[in-house]
């Protein structure tokens, strides 16, 4: 085989910090040859990024690297050693060797010039190109990574493009110079399935169209899966082990690979809810889901719509959606950005106010309700947050924090009062008692979340509503809260509406799924018969863009995909 | 789970504000900030001690019986010379720091608390009462500050300065011009903290209003209060100097004011004195520039995109403690392995412009639980 | 919303992004941004004009306060009821309002005169020194900015940061006694007050092209020497205010800059290897534009209070000495007046400015 594009040969990089130096990645060896599309993957500060960004010198000042990074030209013609690189002749090496792919294409595309004119400036950085041969090739490059009517939207500014358009922009982009290589740093994390199976299309095209080879950095063992030959799975800035795709995924031999994939939610997988009532053997008393008993919530024709200013029309975020949570079940609710499943969620918890239809909660019509009048039924609800980092007061402890439902509707006196209380609480949620005496940012994501869930439960709620609550958390973090959560709710039998994005998550914990699109429902059912046999179309089109930690099966999915995009 | 590395607290003195900020500010930033704090200590000790200090009294005319007299060259027994008026330079430039001090600290203070509860409710509450608080605040933001200070003082002393009601009617007139500042600055960070999930989470609760608003919302939309103070508490003495230079300063036999003497002093220059004019001036130059410069340098520190981090030792060893600040003061924003989260979050600064609703969230900074 | 609300529901709609909730700009743009933003003069100018009327009439009427001493009492009570200051203070508004729409902003007490009179006479005088002041806030300021966020914490972005805190520090009268002190009395480079020597005065009334702004006037005389005269006039109050304002751009471009230069499209731009130069001159410079326009608006207050103290320090009569005269005199009808219409002159300018960060801005634009 003929040199590789890129040959990283014990690479170091170490952050100076406030809290003194932060060695990220520690002696990483990798190899890419041309064509090939190398994963790199690993959760949040396992130094992947770093070693992306370090291929073409894009590490801050505070950043200090010891190795080599060797990176061809894509003409044959040498070879230099990027961390040697300063100023004008790392500059000729950006762009043209090696173009990278980030990962919000909101932020990365400047919002005050037109697109054309941002894909024009890489290419007139390397000299040689007129105006308006740099525009030429800038509308070339747009129709190939599918902009419809390039010739015209190349003057547009970013903000007239959708997500998934911005993205295929930043490629264009990168692919925009005919680099030898493209480095994706998490190309589709901020995507939704749908647009991310698209531009995984894309992308996937690359080597065969371009001749690029490809170095994807992501955390999403689906995507790696997808795209990848070979993967390299690190760990605390180590490699921990390199494989192609298909031995690694077949046979893990590290240790921390095989809990990575372990943990990773799949569709059809095992549930963990009837995994965890097994355990508990529910008799008589245990009414799981007795559809005599009245439901906790109940949507009928239920809109909301979020007014819009100044006389413009409003944004209906819920269109006429039926629903019905009974005692004891959990309930997923599914859908991508903009469907409006948050915004049922916070109806039902009285955040968001109900235009129209009705919505029953806990036997009261939110309908024009009062907050005086609802406020006693807070207590009988519980809410767990997307985000743990700012679903807590920094300014107050853990246990201050999760006393707050106990002082406000009179349980407890005071916060010092209730600590007993706390202890219990945050015993439950397997967090030791010293915790309590922390501030929110001193304990990590998967700590706060559970902490949070200690707050949802502290007064033994009829209702949870979990709004995205693993989203923000690492893979295995993840598996761990909705584990914990399991073993809470048959524990403690409340119902809940669970409202995620991920398709596998849901299907991990729901007794019945909802899929939203658009404001709407468009199916409903038992995990089964939604994820196993999807009868809208719609569903049908999420549930194929999702991709499966497997590469076998992950290839028929795409078939399946293909061919519904055809159909 | 297994245990945690439990980060250890620093003592409660290195977490007190400023004192913080110094301890993490390196280079040019601590530069600033100590040359700040240095000036700003002359300043107040000598407010402090202007009895000691001054050698005469502000409006002393005469000593053992023999007047001063006017336009003295600075001399043994005046060092800074004395004014037309026959005042004793070098006191009144001493005794002036009091007036502005009690000036700075009563405007400064009236205006937080008109600014916060104002700032507070209507952030908070939005509605009708919002948008013209906000409209009002916004007309009066824009306008000359001077002159809305002048029309302050006519309406409160109508022109006559005695010495508190000289202070007390610049203190309003400053008042008057910062009201619609620290309103301002509350009511966005009362909206933005309103939006944030801890606060919704108080809500799900069932917590009331005047819950919400005290233990969530206002203690964290005061964290930018010390840095706005510094701020404002130079331009306080620029419009008591500017009030004072246009007339409306407080009679030199009630207290000294460095404004009145270098109104007092313009004819002077002219004729090329200039211990008249250049003490009081370099007083109001160097207590502003003190202020200011702790002004900015706190503004710095507490910027994540404005701040210089220290740069290491050559030698990477392991990682340090991470020194925890509850409440982070003012150095809120991604702390402990900053370097890295700032690559892996990726989430850059949204432009400050129009849409400032478009800031998706930070995405969290998730960290491992083993 | 959730975290992947960025991202539009689905990649095959073109053109316009779907609206979440929030971030919407609805059919319109820029007609609609303009209208809006044009009707919002209205209640700012009401609120600015009514503002002044408060606070005047808190005090008492004018004529007491401008001649208390001077009548008797009866005297006294005849000016008042014929000026019509006797009536409700709510009729007085609105007679007040009522003339402001007429364009009268009311006649002074000490000498008579309308005060649109008064802003036709000495307008001329601050609008030139304002825009001198503007030459040179501009040209020093924006440029030492953009060096300053370049060569951030380098020892020339420390000098230049320490030096506009400096400016910031020192009182505009208190610079301008100074540079009095130094190029007109020690060095006696440059003269020491007015806008131009009499003689010159009086041969731009004669000869000139009475515009009031005297280097037009000069130019249009042909006279080398009267143009050598009114420009030296205006050295010194230009570089006080100037530097004055330069200080403040200094700051707000060296902030807004180091702000987009952190932004993800400048770091994509640098690793398709565009030139630092470039990434600063182009890809940072534009989109920081339009935060610093908005606050350059707000500025022209900043600059108009900073008039007053310079034009007073100078003897340069403009609308602020002019004013200082009034206040002296307490002749608050003038004040009034003469504030009640920098407040419409003020909203006036805001409004331009804001029109201006618009066209810049291609999401308003569009």
């Amino acid at each position: 085989m003929s040199t590789p594009v890129v040959q990283i040969n014990n690479l170091a990089v170490t952050f100076d910090t406030d809290a003194g130096p932060v060695r990220a990645v520690r002696g990483v060896s990798l190899q890419v040859e041309s064509g090939q599309v190398l994963a790199v993957v690993g959760e949040s500060g396992s130094g992947k990024t770093v070693t992306a960004r370090s291929i073409l010198g894009l590490l801050p000042q505070t950043a200090r690297t010891t190795g080599a990074v060797l990176l061809s030209r894509p003409d044959g013609t040498g070879t230099h050693d990027v961390t040697m690189l300063r100023g004008s002749a790392l500059r000729e090496v950006r762009g043209r060797d090696a173009a990278m792919v980030f990962q919000e294409p909101t932020s990365v595309l400047n919002p005050v010039y037109p697109v054309g004119w941002q894909i024009a400036e890489g290419l007139r950085a390397h000299g040689g190109l007129s105006r308006a041969q740099a525009r030429e090739r800038a509308i070339d490059v747009l129709q190939r990574v599918g902009i419809p009517d390039p010739e015209h939207r190349v003057d547009h500014y970013p903000h007239q493009f959708s997500g998934g358009q911005k993205q295929r922009i930043v490629i264009a982009q990168a692919l925009a110079l005919n680099p030898g290589l493209i480095i994706a740093d998490e190309p589709t994390t901020a995507l939704d399935v749908t647009v991310q199976a698209e531009i995984l299309d894309l992308l996937r095209r690359l080597p065969a169209e371009f001749g690029t080879a490809v170095v994807l950095i992501t955390h999403n063992m689906g995507v790696v899966a997808d795209l990848a030959d070979r993967v390299a799975v690190m760990l605390d800035g180590e490699i921990v082990e390199q494989a192609d795709a298909r031995t690694l995924f077949a046979s893990p031999q590290h240790e921390y690979t095989r809990a990575l994939l372990a943990a990773v939610p799949r569709v059809g997988g095992a549930r963990l809810r009837t995994a965890a009532a097994t355990e508990e053997t529910p008799e008589a008393d245990e009414p799981a889901v007795a559809a005599d008993t009245a439901p906790v919530v109940v949507a009928r024709d239920l809109r909301i719509v979020y007014p819009g200013r100044l006389r413009s029309p409003g944004f209906t975020a819920v269109d006429g959606v039926d629903l019905q949570i009974r005692p004891g079940e959990v309930v997923g609710l599914v859908g991508e950005s903009g469907s409006g499943k948050t915004t049922i969620g916070r109806a039902i918890a009285g955040l968001t106010a109900v235009s129209e239809g009705s919505l029953e909660v806990l036997g009261m019509e939110m309908n024009g309700v009062r907050e005086r009048r609802f406020r006693p039924l807070r207590k009988r609800i519980g809410f767990v947050f997307q985000d743990p980092a700012t679903s807590f007061n920094p300014l107050l402890t853990i246990a201050q924090c999760v006393a707050e439902p106990l002082v406000v509707h009179g349980v407890a006196s005071s916060p010092q009062a209730a600590r007993a209380k706390v202890d219990e609480l945050l015993e439950a949620v397997q967090l030791p008692r010293a915790f309590g005496d922390r501030f929110p940012h001193e304990l990590s994501g998967g700590q706060r979340q559970r902490a949070s869930l200690a707050r949802a439960l502290a007064l033994d709620p009829e209702l949870l509503i979990a709004d995205e609550p693993t989203s923000a958390l690492d893979v295995s973090v993840q598996a761990r809260v909705l584990d914990l959560f399991a073993r809470l709710q048959a524990e403690l039998g409340f119902a809940c509406l669970f409202i995620s994005h991920d398709l596998a998550v849901v299907d991990l914990l729901a007794d019945r799924i909802v899929v939203l699109h658009r404001g709407k429902v468009v199916e409903e059912g038992t995990g089964d018969q939604v994820l196993g046999a999807p009868e809208h179309p719609y569903t049908q089109r999420l549930l194929a863009s999702l991709p499966v930690p497997d590469p076998v099966e992950q290839a028929e999915r795409r078939r399946q995909w293909e061919e519904l995009r055809e159909a | 789970m297994t245990t945690t590395v439990i980060p250890e607290r620093a003592p409660l003195y290195k977490r007190l504000p400023v004192v913080h900020q110094l301890r993490s500010s390196v280079g040019l930033q601590r530069g600033m900030l100590v040359a700040g704090l240095v000036l700003v200590a002359i300043f107040l000790l000598t407010a402090a001690f202007a009895p000691l200090l001054a050698p005469y009294g502000f409006g002393q005319l005469r000593a053992d019986g023999e007047l001063f007299g006017s336009q003295q060259r600075p001399s043994s027994d005046h060092l800074l010379g004395t004014t037309v008026g026959g005042f004793d330079v070098l006191s009144r430039v001493i005794w002036g720091s009091r007036t502005a001090l009690t000036t700075i600290v009563l405007a400064v203070a009236l205006s937080i608390v008109v600014g916060i509860v104002l700032g507070l409710l209507s952030g908070y509450f939005g509605g009708w009462l919002d948008r013209v608080l906000v409209v009002i605040a916004d007309a009066i933001y824009a306008f000359p500050s001077l002159l809305l200070a002048i029309l302050a003082a006519i309406v409160i002393s109508n022109g006559q300065a005695s010495k508190w009601g000289g202070i007390w009617a610049t203190a309003i007139s400053i008042t008057v011009v910062f009201v619609p500042q620290y309103f301002r600055v509350i009511r966005a960070e009362a909206v933005r903290i309103k939006a944030e999930a801890f606060v919704e989470s108080a809500r799900v609760v069932g917590a009331g209003h005047v819950r919400i608003m005290t233990r969530h919302v206002l203690r964290n939309s005061t964290r930018t209060l010390p840095l706005i103070v510094t701020l404002n508490a130079g331009e306080a003495i620029l419009t008591l100097a500017g009030l004072g230079f246009l007339g409306f300063g407080i009679s030199p036999t009630q207290a000294g004011d460095w404004g009145y003497d270098l109104n007092k002093a313009l004819g002077d220059v002219t004729s090329g004195i200039w211990w008249t004019s250049i003490p009081p001036g370099l007083a109001i130059v160097l207590t502003v520039l003190g202020v200011s410069l702790v002004g900015e340098s706190l503004n710095d520190l507490a910027d994540p995109r404005l701040r210089t981090r220290r740069r290491a030792a050559a030698l990477a060893g392991t990682v340090g403690t991470t020194t925890a600040v509850p409440g982070g003061v003012l150095a809120a924003g991604a702390e402990g392995v900053a370097g890295v989260d700032l690559l892996e979050g990726a989430d850059a600064t949204p432009l400050a412009g129009p849409t400032p609703e478009d800031d998706a969230g930070s995405r969290a900074a998730n960290g491992d639980d083993a | 919303m959730t975290s992947i609300t960025t991202a539009e529901p689905t990649d095959l709609v073109p053109g316009a992004a779907t609206p979440t909730p929030g971030r919407r700009r609805a059919g319109g743009g820029l007609g609609r941004y303009l209208l809006v933003r044009f009707l919002l003069i209205f209640p700012t100018i009401l609120i600015l004009v009514t503002t002044v009327f408060v606070m005047m009439r808190a005090t008492g009427d004018p004529i007491t306060a401008a001649q208390g001493g001077r009548l008797t009492p009866e005297q006294l009570a005849e000016r008042i009821h014929a000026a019509g200051y006797d009536r409700p203070i709510l009729v007085q508004y609105l007679d007040y309002l009522g003339s402001i729409l007429r364009g009268d902003f009311g006649t002074t007490i000490s000498d008579n005169r309308p005060v649109t009179e008064v802003l036709t006479t000495y307008g001329a005088a601050t609008l030139e020194l304002a825009f001198y002041a503007l030459v040179v806030a501009f040209l020093v300021g924006i440029p030492l900015g953009r060096i300053a966020a370049a060569r951030r914490d380098r020892g020339i972005d420390a000098t230049f940061r320490v030096s506009a805190v400096l400016v910031y520090a020192t009182p505009v009268f208190f610079a301008g006694m100074l540079l009095k002190l130094v190029f007109s009395v020690w060095l006696d480079w440059l003269p020491v007050a007015g806008r131009a020597t009499t003689g010159t005065e009086i041969e731009l009334q004669r000869n000139g092209a009475g515009t009031g702004i005297y280097l037009i006037d000069a130019i249009s005389t042909g006279d080398p020497a009267a143009i050598q005269d009114v420009l030296e006039h205006a050295i010194l109050p230009a570089i006080a205010l100037g530097l004055l304002t330069a200080g403040v751009f200094l700051r707000l471009v060296r902030t807004n800059v180091i702000g987009t230069l952190a932004t993800g499209y400048v770091e994509a731009a640098r690793s398709r290897g565009v030139s630092e130069r470039r990434l600063l001159r182009k890809h940072a410079w534009r989109p920081a534009l339009v935060p610093i326009i908005t606050v350059i608006g707000l500025q022209i207050a900043l600059l108009l209070a900073g008039a007053v103290l310079t034009e007073t320090t100078f003897e340069w009569k403009g609308l602020g000495f002019q004013l200082v005269q009034y206040l002296q005199a307490r002749d608050y009808v003038a004040v009034q007046g003469m504030v009640a219409l920098l407040a419409v002159i003020v909203a006036l300018t805001n409004f331009v400015v804001d029109v201006i960060a618009a066209l810049v801005d291609p999401r308003i634009r569009y």
